[in-house]
């Protein structure tokens, strides 16, 4: 039930640099208006994230990458793709995947 | 974004009856019942990636964002320095910035400290319920939307300790953990399917993902590290803007 000194740092830098941007509109009040190009910048954070770190998890295996089929997290990630897209359900989609991964270990 | 019209007229049109702590609850079922799933998926995750009940607490209740909460949990399971983990969770949270902004409009009235305590929980979730109700009723002070704060927050972390309570139990032997790990990945699947089908340009949006993945990839290959996430995040957002720009700008004269 301990807490790591260091993960609390990390936790509580990470709340500092989340909490600006929720907080700051909010109390400036000023109509902030945000160059258009910005605001579609950042709309494609969140892709461009997810994906690289979807890759990293299932594409690099000990620091290499394993674009094969003897790579299960590579196989067990294709189902669980196919049930988000069909059924738009997150839980959903992490029970396929870990049922093919855990068939396929 | 600009509300300014139905501002206007809202302090007169609508009366308080409805605008209740305990009905702003009661308007947060969807996102409570969302926030069960999810929170629970995330507690199986952080707990599997090694972190002790009380970090997990911590981490739901301060940092309180779910997608930030996995890229923690990932980055620090692939033993990530600290400035590159911060960064990343400073880009991925960067789009409160419009949520919050969007939103500003509705709480002119009230006391900075009010919204600064209104913001600290706004999640993409509670913003879509309230901007749906906000619409048609501005509120007049932040009682209804703290309401639906509350609800979703205290969701999140019950959510993230069960779900780790749940991991432990289950995580009897190493191919359980490992099993369980996977979890991760498959919410990040889950996740990106949801933000390309949000998108008004989905090729546009997939475009992104394969480019940024594969120099995710690219890069985490040659020199592993923090920098092949943030690096893939800025060159594929940028991708993003520049096919946006450059698919709705033939007819137009930008």
């Amino acid at each position: 039930m301990d807490v790591r000194p260091e993960l609390l740092a990390l936790i509580l830098a990470c709340a500092a640099v989340t909490a600006v941007p929720r907080v700051l509109p909010l109390v400036l009040l000023a109509k902030i208006a945000l160059p258009r190009w910005l605001l579609a910048w950042l709309a494609y954070v969140p892709v461009a994230v997810l994906a690289a770190l979807l890759a990293i998890e299932v594409l690099v295996v000990e620091g290499k990458p394993a674009l094969s089929a003897a790579n299960p997290s590579l196989l067990a990630i294709v189902p669980a793709l196919a049930t988000a897209a069909f059924t738009r359900s997150l839980i959903g989609t992490v029970m396929v995947g870990l049922g093919a991964y855990w068939l396929l270990l | 974004m600009r509300n300014d019209e139905t501002l206007a007229h809202g302090d007169e049109t609508f009366a308080h009856g409805d605008e209740t702590f305990a009905k702003g609850a009661q308007a947060g079922l969807p996102v409570v019942l969302g926030y069960l799933g999810i929170g629970l998926a995330a507690g199986v995750v952080e707990r599997a990636a090694g972190l002790s009940y009380a970090e997990i607490l911590l981490l739901s209740m301060v940092l309180y964002a779910g997608s930030a909460q996995f890229v923690v949990t990932s980055m620090v399971s692939l033993a990530s320095p600290l400035s590159a983990i911060v960064l990343t969770v400073f880009f991925v949270n960067l789009r409160h910035l419009l949520l919050a902004a969007a939103l500003a409009p509705y709480f002119r009235r009230l006391p900075a400290w009010k919204n600064a305590l209104l913001g600290l929980q706004l999640t993409d979730e509670t913003f879509v319920v309230a901007v749906g109700r906000f619409a048609s009723h501005p509120p007049t002070g932040a009682a209804w939307m703290a309401g639906l704060n509350l609800a979703a927050y205290s969701t999140w972390a019950t959510a993230n300790l069960a779900g780790a309570l749940f991991s432990a139990q289950f995580a009897g032997s190493a191919a359980n953990t490992k099993v369980l790990g996977f979890a991760l990945p498959c919410m990040f699947a889950g996740l990106l399917v949801l933000q390309l089908a949000a998108r008004p340009q989905v090729r546009v949006g997939l475009a992104v993902a394969l480019f940024s993945a594969a120099l995710a990839v690219a890069v985490q290959a040659s020199h592993p590290g923090p920098w092949a996430v943030i690096g893939a995040t800025l060159c594929g957002a940028t991708l993003g803007l520049a096919l946006e720009r450059w698919t709705s700008a033939p007819n137009s004269s930008r």
